[in-house]
């Protein structure tokens, strides 16, 4: 039953550039885009239980890196993505050996505070970053020369990448070494009696998140061909946040659906209403109070309760 | 052989508080001790510093001719040093099976393997299922641990414990809250754990627990006031001068 929707659902998704039109194809690119990011949050906040306010910078870096790369260098596609995911994970593994000294609200703070000093750069090193101008003229790969500047090839890469993020982000999950990531959010104390170094695996995962971050950031900097410090803003990481929490933190499809539906709360709806944003804080504030574990696990408890009065 | 625990001179202080004074304790390979006192006596304290979860301000710990005191928390469960806990300490939201294989992970290797699902059919759930028989709750593993009751908690405790082959077993008050029909039960797995396992049991039920142990020590404001054999300690002044105020 599961396999099945898993198969519909990837059907759907392929098929979307056959009948939709530029906007709407773009859109899903940006939802996907959107999805591999707050997954790759989610396996910090939602399976390590470690909440991080600071999740942009990762996004921001590798898109930093690559804007940097491509359009000061002049250096090649695939030579500056390989750079810009390493990088930025050794950021991650640096940033993640000052962060978990602690865990809680000072986790949260040194998150929030590091990510701060990125984006401060950002906007002040104009040498580097353009400053507030952003970096302009950035230009997509063409992987076998399939040209990537129309909207459905560009579709069908990112949803390539999309699957493959989820898939090893599912395997993970699913793997000891998940099972172990888990354990050391619900009972630290025993897993370390138990013989797991529970810092080493926090540390690990804190380094998984922000090499699928990077991945995202990536996408994001291919899709805009453009940066701006924005990206970085304690706004962007609040942003993956919310979805994260809305859709469902430590579901498989709790942070994807919480994207899809930022995105389209923000892109589609943001055309009909002006002040988008407070819809956004409206319908975080009903999904809190109306499903407080978020959408994924309010739909599962719905379904097993069907279930059981049908028997 | 070496000893199975050998602790010299051990101190901790919380403060000005001093929680272990000057301990010295020598447990023997096999050996079945009960450690008693009034509450406040230091007794958790000192699980908390041989499993390492506190470090002490000085003095040895050795765990079968192996010095420990330096070694972080995680690397004991290693050499063999496993225990339970006073307050229930398991993973609510998951099953039993899943529980006990935890346990197992901790000490192998395999808790790295980051790409390959564990399915409910890995050696490692069969083997969670084999010892969840042995504490009579395969019946059980299926459940989730906030689905069962306390008594069985208590025994899941003693399975992920066992899980792991210690040498060194901690058991901080195994029958705590439980009522007589339960406490006859965990009697009976505790009993029934072989000899190649060193116990060091924590209990206030005297009925249960000077019946399992050989040997008795007595703590009293982190220090070792009284040891010996069951009538010794038993009949002993300062035990009763400890318990009974006279």
């Amino acid at each position: 039953m599961k396999k099945l929707a898993g198969f519909l659902t990837i059907i759907f998704l392929i098929s979307i550039p056959f009948y939709s039109g530029e906007y709407y194809i773009n859109l899903a690119s940006q939802m996907l885009i959107a999805a591999i990011f707050a997954s790759s949050l989610n396996l910090l906040v939602g399976y390590g239980g470690l909440t991080s306010l600071g999740h942009a910078v990762y996004l921001g870096l590798s898109a930093y890196i690559t804007a940097w790369l491509i359009t000061k260098i002049g250096l090649s596609h695939g030579a500056t993505a390989a750079i810009a995911l390493t990088a930025t994970t050794v950021m991650g593994m640096l940033f993640g050996w000052i962060a978990l000294r602690a865990t809680g609200l000072g986790f949260l703070m040194l998150t929030l505070a590091l990510s701060q000093i990125f984006w401060g750069l950002a906007y002040r090193w104009v040498g580097m970053t353009n400053g507030d101008n952003g970096i302009s003229g950035i230009t997509r790969p063409m992987p076998f020369d399939i040209n990537l500047d129309q909207s459905n090839y560009f579709y069908w890469f990112v949803l390539i990448i999309f699957l493959t993020c989820m898939l090893l982000i599912t395997r993970l999950v699913h793997s000891p070494f998940g099972a172990s990531i888990c354990g050391t959010r619900d009972q630290a104390k025993r897993m370390t009696a138990l013989g797991f170094n529970v810092w080493l695996i926090r540390w690990i995962t804190f380094v998984l998140a922000s090499f699928f971050g990077a991945v995202a950031g990536l996408l994001y900097v291919y899709f805009h061909k453009y940066i701006h410090p924005t990206v970085m803003s304690i706004t962007s990481s609040a942003e993956a946040l919310l979805c994260v929490i809305a859709g469902g933190a430590g579901t498989l499809t709790g942070p994807i659906i919480g994207a899809f539906l930022v995105m389209i709360l923000k892109n589609y709806v943001s055309g009909y209403v002006e002040r988008w944003n407070m819809l956004l804080g409206a319908v975080f504030v009903f999904i809190v109070l109306f499903m407080p574990s978020g959408i994924t696990p309010w739909v599962a408890d719905k379904i097993s309760r069907l279930r059981n009065t049908t028997k | 052989m070496s000893n199975a625990l050998e602790i010299k001179h051990l101190n901790k202080s919380f403060g000005g508080v001093k929680v272990t004074q000057d301990l010295s304790l020598t447990v023997k390979p096999g050996e079945r001790r009960l450690i008693i006192g009034p509450n406040g006596a230091g007794k958790t304290t000192l699980f908390n510093q041989i499993s390492g979860e506190l470090a002490s301000d000085s003095g040895t710990i050795a765990v079968f001719g192996r010095d420990l005191t330096k070694s972080p928390a995680h690397l004991r469960a290693h050499v063999g040093v496993s225990r339970t806990y006073q307050i229930i300490t398991l993973f609510p939201k998951n099953t039993l099976a899943h529980n006990v294989a935890l346990a197992m992970l901790g000490t192998s290797k395999r808790k790295w393997e980051a790409l390959k699902k564990l399915q409910l059919n890995d050696p490692i759930y069969l083997r969670a299922l084999e010892l969840l028989d042995q504490v009579g709750l395969k019946h059980r593993a299926d459940m989730l641990i906030s689905e069962i009751s306390y008594g069985e908690q208590r025994r899941v405790e003693i399975a992920l414990a066992m899980s792991q082959n210690p040498s060194l077993l901690l058991l901080d008050e195994p029958l705590a809250g439980l009522s007589i029909d339960e406490r006859m039960i965990v009697r009976d797995l505790i009993s029934a754990i072989p000899k190649t396992t060193t116990i060091i049991m924590i209990e206030h039920d005297m009925d249960v627990a000077l019946s399992f142990a050989e040997t008795i020590s007595v703590l009293h404001y982190g220090s070792l006031i009284v040891e010996g054999d069951r009538d010794f300690v038993v009949n002993h002044p300062r035990t009763r001068e400890v318990y009974l105020g006279h």
